[in-house]
């Protein structure tokens, strides 16, 4: 049953994007070139945020680590 | 934005118009549909121009190929790109009279709506929510229908003359004289086609040296009268008496343009109900300031003859008012009295000037005698001259089918334009790609519905426009209620932020619990 839901939610959803974007208005060769182009457009943004958003991230982890880090370290040698 | 009424006191009872704005997340995703759209069209150009694709539309010819280009305009680019995708929903065929269900010809398309063909299938009883039938006089009951046989075996179908020549019969006396007697007025003059009274009077009433102020939202039969008068011409807001006076003030205090005289004549034209808004107009407002400015009065009550109004006047009557404050007041027969043609009425004076002045009286065929009967029997029902209280009864039952329509589309959640009494009810779906999806899925529900887009309303304002007559039954509202509901739902076009709950009944049954 729920799973039945789910799946009209996600026609009914699907259907929203096809009025939204007029792509119900189109002939079959079109819909497949909008689909493609708008498919391919979301893997690349995708796989960018895949190879760049790990490293960017830890480098700024790193970032703020060394900056909050060293002034822990000076505080700890000054109380020694 | 409910009442901005700057002068209260004018007005008798309650006047309330909604015209909600949508939240701004439904203007983003229009302009963005309108853009998908727009960039698929300059592609099919592209291969249409280059010979990869059919060209099915309008071209030049090889030789012209170097002369002004005549398709390139954006209307054009329009109606090629985005018109002809959805055009199955309209100019649609019907097969019997346009009562409250009429016989649908189906028809398919094998090319995407380049050319049609039809499957000679009837689609029956399709409910009618588009005609303009407000009193629901469009019939063809043998027994309501008698006088008009009869006068259409005596003098046949053809006029074959304008009304100066030989073509005034004595059955356009007899309606003419009826038609000032309704209306409350000295003298009336008929025509016979509703589109040309407007264009063809208004160049004889006003000329160069008048100045007209008209509405933004005026029909094109005004539009085009006062252009061909020859007359300036100054819009103000739709309904903004604001706008109306500052007009006014700056036309009397400055005069023509160069010259700096008075104008000869200043005219302020506008309409009992505007059908694309449902809005009514801001009569007692109007006539207070065209008093105070001594300018003259055009009311167009083209939709709202017979559909307000306590018995049916139109808005003059709806307001309280008497008709001598409108000078010229014009109508149609073609909406609330299930036949074709206009009127102009007024003073006696006003009238013979326009039998002698007008382009329609001289040149146009007049109206023709089964048709005056029609509108005869249909005007003697509603005013009680047949001996019935059918006219009466249908001038409430218009009222009441509309209140209910109206306060449901209001529950459910959607946009609806315009004042809570007129009969024009638009509902409002901004987006290009609902249009089509809204109109076909209300057919294969068996309810036909008029949608409108660019360009005859806003480009971010398309909306579906019903037409509540007064045949329609209660059973006939709630299906199409029901269905709307269903539609909106799975569309998505329940934008209003002001909607009671959609289903009052659920919150009675917790009461019930509560109170065991």
């Amino acid at each position: 049953m729920d799973i039945k839901s789910m799946k009209n939610y996600l026609y009914w959803l699907y259907c929203q994007f096809e009025l939204i974007t007029c792509s119900y208005l189109m002939e079959p060769w079109e819909k497949l070139l909008f689909y493609t182009f708008n498919i391919t457009m979301l893997v690349m943004v995708f796989y960018t945020a895949y190879i760049f958003v790990p490293v960017h991230v830890s480098t700024a982890f790193q970032f703020f680590l060394h900056l909050f880090g060293n002034q822990r370290e000076n505080t700890v040698s000054v109380l020694k | 934005q409910k009442n901005g009424i700057s002068n209260g006191t004018l007005y008798k009872k309650k006047f309330v118009e909604h015209f909600e704005q949508a939240p701004m997340y439904v203007a983003v995703l229009t302009f963005l549909g309108f853009g998908v759209g727009t960039v698929f069209g300059y592609l099919r150009d592209f291969m249409r121009a280059w010979g990869l694709e059919k060209r099915n539309i309008a071209a030049e010819r090889e030789q012209q190929k170097d002369f002004v280009p005549l398709y390139q305009d954006f209307e054009n680019f329009y109606t090629r790109n985005l018109y002809m995708r959805i055009r199955d929903n309209w100019n649609r065929p019907i097969c019997s009279v346009p009562g409250p269900q009429f016989d649908l010809m189906e028809r398919v398309t094998d090319d995407y709506n380049w050319t049609f063909r039809f499957t000679g299938r009837i689609i029956k009883n399709v409910i009618n929510m588009g005609s303009y039938n407000y009193l629901g006089f469009a019939e063809t009951d043998v027994n309501a229908l008698k006088t008009v046989t009869i006068e259409l075996q005596k003098y046949g179908t053809g006029i074959c003359s304008t009304r100066q020549e030989m073509g005034t019969l004595d059955k356009h006396v007899e309606l003419e004289k009826l038609v000032a007697k309704f209306l409350g007025v000295e003298d009336a003059m008929v025509f016979g086609m509703g589109f040309a009274t407007n264009s063809m009077n208004i160049p004889a009433l006003v000329g160069k040296g008048c100045l007209i102020l008209s509405d933004e939202l005026n029909h094109t039969s005004l539009v085009l009268g006062a252009r061909l008068s020859g007359a300036t011409i100054r819009i103000f807001k739709h309904n903004n008496m604001q706008s109306l006076e500052k007009l006014l003030r700056d036309a009397i205090i400055y005069g023509q343009p160069r010259s700096r005289r008075a104008w000869r004549k200043i005219i302020i034209l506008v309409e009992g109900i505007y059908s694309m808004e449902g809005s009514i107009v801001r009569l007692p407002e109007i006539v207070s300031l065209k008093k105070k400015y001594k300018a003259y009065l055009y009311l167009d009550e083209a939709h709202s003859i017979g559909a307000v109004g306590a018995t049916g006047r139109g808005v003059v009557e709806y307001f309280g008012m008497s008709p001598d404050d409108v000078d010229v007041l014009m109508g149609t027969f073609t909406k609330s009295f299930g036949a074709a043609g206009g009127y102009i009425a007024g003073k006696k004076d006003l009238v013979d000037f326009l039998r002698t002045h007008s382009h329609s009286a001289v040149y146009a065929t007049s109206m023709c005698p089964p048709v005056a009967e029609q509108i005869i029997r249909a005007m003697k029902c509603l005013m009680g001259l047949d001996g019935t209280t059918q006219g009466l009864q249908r001038v409430r039952q218009l009222g009441k089918n509309t209140r209910y329509f109206r306060r449901r589309l209001h529950e459910m959640g959607f946009i609806i334009y315009g004042n809570d009494d007129s009969p024009v009810v638009p509902l409002l779906l901004y987006m290009p790609g609902k249009i089509g999806a809204f109109a076909r899925r209300m057919l294969e529900k068996n309810i036909g519905v008029v949608v409108v887009g660019f360009p005859a309303t806003p480009i971010t304002e398309s909306r579906a426009r019903f037409c509540v007559s007064a045949a329609h039954t209660r059973e006939m509202l709630d299906t199409v209620l029901n269905a709307l509901d269903e539609l909106g739902d799975f569309l998505h076009l329940k934008y209003s932020r002001y909607s009671k709950s959609s289903h009052p009944e659920l919150y009675e049954e917790t009461r019930l619990e509560l109170e065991d």
